[in-house]
Protein backbone atom coordinates (compact mmCIF):
# COMPACT_ATOMS: atom_id res chain seq x y z
CA UNK A 1 0.00 0.00 0.00
CA UNK A 2 1.91 3.22 -0.98
CA UNK A 3 1.25 6.33 1.04
CA UNK A 4 -0.07 9.39 -0.39
CA UNK A 5 1.92 11.68 -0.62
CA UNK A 6 1.99 15.30 1.85
CA UNK A 7 2.76 18.80 0.99
CA UNK A 8 6.02 18.33 2.89
CA UNK A 9 7.21 15.28 1.01
CA UNK A 10 8.18 17.76 -1.70
CA UNK A 11 10.37 20.06 0.61
CA UNK A 12 13.13 18.40 -1.90
CA UNK A 13 12.29 20.99 -4.75
CA UNK A 14 12.97 23.21 -2.04
CA UNK A 15 16.40 22.61 -1.13
CA UNK A 16 17.34 22.01 -5.11
CA UNK A 17 15.91 25.44 -5.66
CA UNK A 18 18.60 26.28 -3.02
CA UNK A 19 21.33 25.36 -4.57
CA UNK A 20 20.53 26.21 -7.81
CA UNK A 21 19.64 29.95 -6.74
CA UNK A 22 22.88 30.23 -4.98
CA UNK A 23 24.28 29.49 -8.14
CA UNK A 24 22.95 32.63 -9.72
CA UNK A 25 22.55 34.85 -6.86
CA UNK A 26 24.72 34.37 -3.76
CA UNK A 27 22.72 36.62 -1.40
CA UNK A 28 19.74 33.87 -1.78
CA UNK A 29 22.59 31.66 0.72
CA UNK A 30 20.90 33.82 3.46
CA UNK A 31 17.49 31.15 3.02
CA UNK A 32 20.05 28.36 4.21
CA UNK A 33 19.26 29.74 7.61
CA UNK A 34 16.05 28.15 7.58
CA UNK A 35 17.64 24.88 7.63
CA UNK A 36 19.35 25.93 10.78
CA UNK A 37 16.51 27.38 12.71
CA UNK A 38 13.69 25.63 11.76
CA UNK A 39 15.28 22.44 13.65
CA UNK A 40 16.46 23.84 16.17
CA UNK A 41 13.38 25.82 17.12
CA UNK A 42 11.53 22.37 16.40
CA UNK A 43 13.96 20.54 18.71
CA UNK A 44 13.93 23.03 21.91
CA UNK A 45 10.04 24.04 21.55
CA UNK A 46 8.47 20.77 20.91
CA UNK A 47 11.25 18.55 22.12
CA UNK A 48 11.25 16.46 18.94
CA UNK A 49 13.25 15.59 15.44
CA UNK A 50 10.34 16.74 13.20
CA UNK A 51 12.31 18.16 10.52
CA UNK A 52 14.82 15.15 10.03
CA UNK A 53 11.58 13.03 10.46
CA UNK A 54 9.31 14.81 7.83
CA UNK A 55 10.75 18.41 6.40
CA UNK A 56 14.50 17.90 5.69
CA UNK A 57 14.42 18.84 2.09
CA UNK A 58 18.04 17.85 1.90
CA UNK A 59 17.12 14.09 3.17
CA UNK A 60 14.18 13.79 0.69
CA UNK A 61 16.96 14.73 -2.35
CA UNK A 62 18.82 12.36 -1.34
CA UNK A 63 16.45 9.62 -0.76
CA UNK A 64 15.16 10.52 -4.47
CA UNK A 65 18.26 10.27 -5.76
CA UNK A 66 19.13 7.30 -4.23
CA UNK A 67 16.51 5.60 -4.26
CA UNK A 68 14.05 6.30 -7.01
CA UNK A 69 16.99 7.12 -9.40
CA UNK A 70 18.93 4.17 -8.19
CA UNK A 71 22.40 6.05 -8.04
CA UNK A 72 22.97 4.55 -4.32
CA UNK A 73 25.00 1.41 -3.66
CA UNK A 74 22.65 0.71 -1.34
CA UNK A 75 25.47 -0.66 1.30
CA UNK A 76 25.56 -0.26 5.06
CA UNK A 77 27.70 2.14 6.17
CA UNK A 78 30.78 1.60 7.99
CA UNK A 79 30.67 1.25 11.82
CA UNK A 80 32.82 4.10 12.32
CA UNK A 81 30.68 5.99 10.35
CA UNK A 82 28.03 5.50 12.94
CA UNK A 83 30.13 5.22 15.75
CA UNK A 84 28.74 8.45 18.71
CA UNK A 85 32.79 9.11 18.44
CA UNK A 86 32.63 10.26 15.01
CA UNK A 87 29.18 11.86 14.86
CA UNK A 88 29.99 14.01 17.40
CA UNK A 89 33.63 14.38 16.34
CA UNK A 90 32.60 15.66 12.90
CA UNK A 91 29.63 17.85 14.95
CA UNK A 92 32.30 19.43 16.61
CA UNK A 93 34.39 19.92 13.45
CA UNK A 94 31.52 21.25 11.50
CA UNK A 95 30.31 24.11 13.83
CA UNK A 96 34.47 24.65 14.61
CA UNK A 97 34.87 25.59 10.76
CA UNK A 98 31.06 27.24 10.97
CA UNK A 99 32.02 29.48 13.66
CA UNK A 100 35.39 30.08 11.59
CA UNK A 101 32.77 31.65 8.78
CA UNK A 102 31.47 33.66 11.31
CA UNK A 103 34.41 34.96 12.86
CA UNK A 104 35.70 36.39 8.85
CA UNK A 105 32.03 37.18 8.23
CA UNK A 106 32.89 39.41 11.30
CA UNK A 107 36.52 40.61 10.03
CA UNK A 108 34.28 41.74 6.64
CA UNK A 109 31.94 43.74 8.38
CA UNK A 110 34.30 45.35 10.09
CA UNK A 111 36.67 46.32 7.50
CA UNK A 112 39.82 44.16 8.43
CA UNK A 113 39.40 42.24 5.33
CA UNK A 114 38.33 42.19 2.24
CA UNK A 115 35.60 40.57 0.59
CA UNK A 116 36.41 36.72 -1.30
CA UNK A 117 34.03 36.64 -3.78
CA UNK A 118 34.74 32.60 -3.63
CA UNK A 119 33.05 29.30 -2.47
CA UNK A 120 35.25 27.38 0.13
CA UNK A 121 34.29 23.70 -1.18
CA UNK A 122 35.36 21.05 1.56
CA UNK A 123 36.81 23.43 4.38
CA UNK A 124 39.88 23.70 1.76
CA UNK A 125 39.05 24.17 -2.09
CA UNK A 126 38.41 27.82 -2.80
CA UNK A 127 36.34 27.94 -6.66
CA UNK A 128 35.49 31.44 -7.83
CA UNK A 129 31.81 32.34 -7.74
CA UNK A 130 31.96 36.09 -8.80
CA UNK A 131 29.75 35.61 -11.14
CA UNK A 132 26.97 35.13 -8.35
CA UNK A 133 27.71 38.36 -6.89
CA UNK A 134 25.77 41.64 -8.20
CA UNK A 135 26.92 43.52 -5.48
CA UNK A 136 24.81 44.70 -2.19
CA UNK A 137 22.59 47.37 -0.55
CA UNK A 138 24.65 46.80 2.50
CA UNK A 139 27.96 45.99 3.88
CA UNK A 140 30.54 43.71 2.08
CA UNK A 141 29.68 41.61 4.87
CA UNK A 142 26.11 40.48 4.23
CA UNK A 143 27.98 39.01 1.32
CA UNK A 144 30.62 37.13 3.02
CA UNK A 145 28.01 35.72 5.03
CA UNK A 146 26.01 34.35 1.82
CA UNK A 147 29.35 33.13 0.21
CA UNK A 148 30.58 31.51 3.63
CA UNK A 149 26.97 30.15 4.68
CA UNK A 150 26.51 28.53 0.65
CA UNK A 151 30.06 26.86 1.43
CA UNK A 152 28.69 25.13 4.05
CA UNK A 153 25.78 23.92 2.14
CA UNK A 154 27.74 23.04 -0.95
CA UNK A 155 30.34 20.63 1.35
CA UNK A 156 27.11 19.13 3.29
CA UNK A 157 25.72 18.36 0.32
CA UNK A 158 28.50 17.07 -1.46
CA UNK A 159 29.73 14.90 1.11
CA UNK A 160 25.84 13.84 1.35
CA UNK A 161 25.88 13.27 -2.03
CA UNK A 162 29.44 10.69 -2.11
CA UNK A 163 28.27 8.92 0.94
CA UNK A 164 24.39 8.42 -0.75
CA UNK A 165 26.52 6.74 -3.43
CA UNK A 166 28.57 5.07 -1.67
CA UNK A 167 26.52 3.45 1.06
CA UNK A 168 23.00 3.73 1.79
CA UNK A 169 21.06 6.64 0.21
CA UNK A 170 20.27 8.98 3.02
CA UNK A 171 24.02 8.13 4.80
CA UNK A 172 23.99 11.96 5.33
CA UNK A 173 21.46 11.69 8.04
CA UNK A 174 23.99 9.00 10.24
CA UNK A 175 26.31 11.87 10.42
CA UNK A 176 24.41 15.44 10.00
CA UNK A 177 25.19 17.71 12.41
CA UNK A 178 22.11 19.61 12.89
CA UNK A 179 20.28 15.92 13.27
CA UNK A 180 22.91 15.06 16.10
CA UNK A 181 22.13 18.52 17.51
CA UNK A 182 18.52 18.28 17.55
CA UNK A 183 19.06 14.60 18.55
CA UNK A 184 21.10 15.96 21.61
CA UNK A 185 18.76 18.58 22.47
CA UNK A 186 15.72 16.28 22.68
CA UNK A 187 17.77 13.08 25.16
CA UNK A 188 18.31 16.46 27.43
CA UNK A 189 14.91 18.14 27.39
CA UNK A 190 14.21 14.03 27.43
CA UNK A 191 16.52 13.52 30.99
CA UNK A 192 15.26 17.00 32.74
CA UNK A 193 11.61 15.82 32.17
CA UNK A 194 12.12 12.37 33.45
CA UNK A 195 14.00 13.69 36.23
CA UNK A 196 11.12 16.40 36.83
CA UNK A 197 8.60 13.68 36.58
CA UNK A 198 10.54 11.83 39.04
CA UNK A 199 10.26 14.85 41.41
CA UNK A 200 6.74 15.40 40.83
CA UNK A 201 6.00 11.39 41.81
CA UNK A 202 7.86 11.91 44.70
CA UNK A 203 6.43 15.18 46.01
CA UNK A 204 2.99 13.43 45.53
CA UNK A 205 3.71 10.19 47.62
CA UNK A 206 5.59 12.74 50.57
CA UNK B 1 6.40 -19.50 8.92
CA UNK B 2 8.27 -18.35 11.45
CA UNK B 3 6.93 -14.97 12.17
CA UNK B 4 9.27 -11.95 11.94
CA UNK B 5 9.36 -8.42 14.22
CA UNK B 6 11.61 -5.42 13.67
CA UNK B 7 13.74 -3.93 16.01
CA UNK B 8 15.91 -1.13 16.69
CA UNK B 9 19.08 -1.05 18.26
CA UNK B 10 18.42 1.88 20.62
CA UNK B 11 21.79 3.18 21.00
CA UNK B 12 22.83 3.61 17.81
CA UNK B 13 19.57 5.06 16.47
CA UNK B 14 20.16 8.61 14.61
CA UNK B 15 16.53 9.36 15.02
CA UNK B 16 16.28 10.41 11.41
CA UNK B 17 12.60 8.65 10.91
CA UNK B 18 13.95 7.40 6.87
CA UNK B 19 12.37 4.09 8.40
CA UNK B 20 8.70 6.07 9.71
CA UNK B 21 8.27 7.21 5.88
CA UNK B 22 8.40 3.58 4.28
CA UNK B 23 6.66 1.48 7.12
CA UNK B 24 3.32 0.43 5.02
CA UNK B 25 1.45 -0.39 8.44
CA UNK B 26 2.13 2.91 10.37
CA UNK B 27 3.81 0.91 12.80
CA UNK B 28 6.78 3.10 13.52
CA UNK B 29 7.35 6.43 15.37
CA UNK B 30 10.50 9.04 16.99
CA UNK B 31 8.81 9.74 20.23
CA UNK B 32 10.77 12.69 21.50
CA UNK B 33 13.60 12.41 19.14
CA UNK B 34 15.62 10.27 20.86
CA UNK B 35 14.90 7.09 18.86
CA UNK B 36 12.33 5.11 16.60
CA UNK B 37 9.93 2.90 18.46
CA UNK B 38 8.21 0.10 16.28
CA UNK B 39 4.83 -0.94 17.50
CA UNK B 40 5.24 -4.72 17.23
CA UNK B 41 1.09 -5.16 17.54
CA UNK B 42 1.31 -3.17 13.99
CA UNK B 43 4.80 -4.46 12.73
CA UNK B 44 4.40 -7.56 10.22
CA UNK B 45 8.05 -8.13 9.52
CA UNK B 46 8.21 -6.79 6.25
CA UNK B 47 11.58 -5.54 6.45
CA UNK B 48 11.09 -2.51 4.62
CA UNK B 49 12.61 -0.56 7.16
CA UNK B 50 15.36 -2.72 7.87
CA UNK B 51 16.42 -1.55 4.18
CA UNK B 52 15.79 1.93 4.12
CA UNK B 53 17.45 2.96 7.41
CA UNK B 54 20.84 4.64 6.63
CA UNK B 55 22.26 3.23 9.51
CA UNK B 56 21.58 -0.12 9.34
CA UNK B 57 20.21 -0.28 13.01
CA UNK B 58 17.26 -2.13 12.43
CA UNK B 59 17.17 -5.85 12.32
CA UNK B 60 14.61 -8.79 11.87
CA UNK B 61 13.71 -11.09 14.46
CA UNK B 62 11.67 -14.09 14.89
CA UNK B 63 9.47 -13.91 17.43
CA UNK B 64 7.64 -17.42 17.37
CA UNK B 65 6.65 -20.35 15.00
Amino acid sequence: MKQRKKWYDFLWIASLTYLILGFFNILFAWLGLLCFFIPLIIAVGKGNKAYCNRYCGRGQLFSLLGGEFGLSRKKDVPRWMKSKFFRYGFFIFFFAMFFLMLWNTYLVFSGAKELSQTVKLLWTLKLPWHWAYHGTLFSPGVAQFAFGFYSVMLTSTVLGFVTMILFKPRSWCVYCPMGTMTQLICKGKNVTGSQKHKVKQSTIKS
Amino acid sequence: MPKRKARVDARVCVACGCCIKVCPKNAIAVPKGVCAEINSELCVGCGKCARECPASVITLEVTEQ
